[in-house]
């Protein structure tokens, strides 16, 4: 079985290469789907496939650029993409990202990075699943009021309406964003992605898990153009990211090619699936794969208090990691492919 | 007020232009750990961009983001191929719910 394994030139590893095709395949299809790079899942990934965790990360940002590119451009043909609020965002993600980074510096000076890092983690991943959640049932609450007064909800309605306020602020310069249909002040976005920025710098994160919900509900952009715009900002994030990791060598080419030829299917099957899958499909599935996110983290952090547990909680956080990866990616496949069926079957009988 | 809100705006932008460069200068400190491959047990094409590597790692780290964007907008294209292949409407999506 020497052929399943092949030697990585730089990281000097003999990788399990069909697992980093499934790999591949797996955070392709979520990437496309939910507008993440998904590093919260590939890094672990390929630290259990046996890449040391520098060049795992390295390789992953690589890989993550390749990947959204693919998505944006899938994306973009749907018209899911707003190129100019994407790179007005650019600025503020890039500014935000550095003060993050000589942040965690300055916390690892003082000798609390790693506990601080993953407290904001929870915190801030709590909060956006109550933020989804709370939306989903403002909208069910909306919908049922409507269903009483014998009245249908408008389609574009949503739940939670916090943009609403923040449009209201009026400082010049105005832009209009065509593509996601806001006229707002250009301050809001890149307030926006200075924050973003910010907590995925601390973080160390790609950042698609906090601006896809922000673009949805601060900058209020449907959800579809929320999810193509951030691809957007992950593939030219994730170039500037994997320049810099492979400058310092940290990066394995071949690892990132191989998972490319996955990626490249998955993220087409994200990126189209979005077609089928109603816009709050797309926010409860994106706020279950949180809440997976956040227990998987919490089971690490949980670990200095019960050290007698210690590799019992490794294992269940990558289980779960693993696990959330293959059940979601297996949805939205299967959506998918009943969405093209019924697409095809239209298509026969008009024709 | 619009005028200085103006002139703001461009300062802001220029700033943040400015940012990657001026948070290296401000970052750096300690010399990093340099990994060297090992090109013994490699032939070809790993070989080569091993020795590449080995060499210069501002090559290496050029041809690798070249690389990557070109391969993803060919597998890309590949896919698809197939699906318009499979008949997916690729271009066009109903506009679902917000």
């Amino acid at each position: 079985m020497d052929w399943l394994y092949i030697l990585m030139p730089i990281a000097g590893v003999q990788i399990f290469w069909p697992g980093l095709v499934i790999l591949g395949v797996g955070v392709g299809i979520i990437g496309g789907f939910f507008g993440m790079g998904g590093a919260w899942m590939v890094t672990p990934g390929l630290n259990i496939l046996g890449f040391p965790m520098a060049f795992a990360i390295g390789t992953d940002i690589a890989h993550m650029a390749g990947k959204s590119l693919i998505s944006t451009l899938r994306h973009g043909k749907f018209g899911n993409v707003d190129y100019k609020l994407g790179l007005i965002m650019l600025a503020g993600t890039v500014i935000g990202f550095e003060v993050g980074a000589q942040m965690v510096m300055w916390l690892e000076r003082i000798g609390s990075v790693e506990k601080v890092v993953r407290w904001i983690y929870i915190a801030l991943l709590a909060f956006i699943a109550w933020m989804v959640f709370h939306d989903v049932a403002k909208r069910r609450a909306k919908e049922k009021a409507a269903a009483a007064k014998g009245e249908k909800l408008d389609g574009l309605t949503t739940g939670v309406e916090w943009h609403k306020t923040l449009h209201k602020i009026k400082i010049p310069p105005m832009v209009h964003l065509k593509e996601a249909g806001i006229y707002c002040s250009a301050w809001l976005p890149i307030f926006v992605s200075f924050l973003t920025g910010w907590l995925a710098g601390i973080l160390g994160i790609g950042g698609g898990l906090i601006r896809m919900p922000a673009l949805i509900y601060m900058v209020g952009c449907p959800t579809h153009v929320a999810v193509g715009t951030d691809l957007f900002e992950v593939a030219i994030s994730g170039l500037y990211g994997a320049l810099t990791y492979t400058y310092k060598g940290r990066t394995e080419l071949v690892a990132a090619m191989i998972m490319l030829v996955g990626a490249a299917v998955g993220a087409q099957v994200g990126a189209v699936a979005t077609k089928y899958i109603k816009g709050y499909g797309i926010r409860i599935a994106f706020g279950l794969c949180v809440i997976g996110c956040g227990l998987s983290i919490l089971m690490k952090l949980v670990q200095p208090w019960v050290p007698q547990f210690k590799s019992i909680l490794d294992v269940c956080a990558t289980v779960l990691v693993l696990g959330l990866v293959s059940l979601m990616s297996l949805y939205i496949f299967v959506r998918m492919v009943a969405g093209v069926k019924e697409e095809l079957r239209r298509k026969q009988q008009s024709a | 007020m619009k005028q200085r809100l103006q002139r703001l705006w461009w300062t802001v932008l220029g700033l943040i232009l400015l940012a990657p460069s001026l948070s290296l200068a401000a970052g750096g400190g300690g010399s990093p750990i340099v990994i060297v491959a090992d090109t013994r047990k490699l032939d070809g094409v790993m070989a080569w961009w091993a020795n590449l590597y080995n060499e210069s790692h501002v090559q290496f780290a050029v041809l690798t983001i070249i690389i990557i964007p070109v391969t993803g907008v060919i597998f890309g294209a590949v896919a698809d191929v197939v699906m318009g292949w499979i008949g997916i409407d690729l271009k066009s999506r109903e506009l679902a719910e917000h």
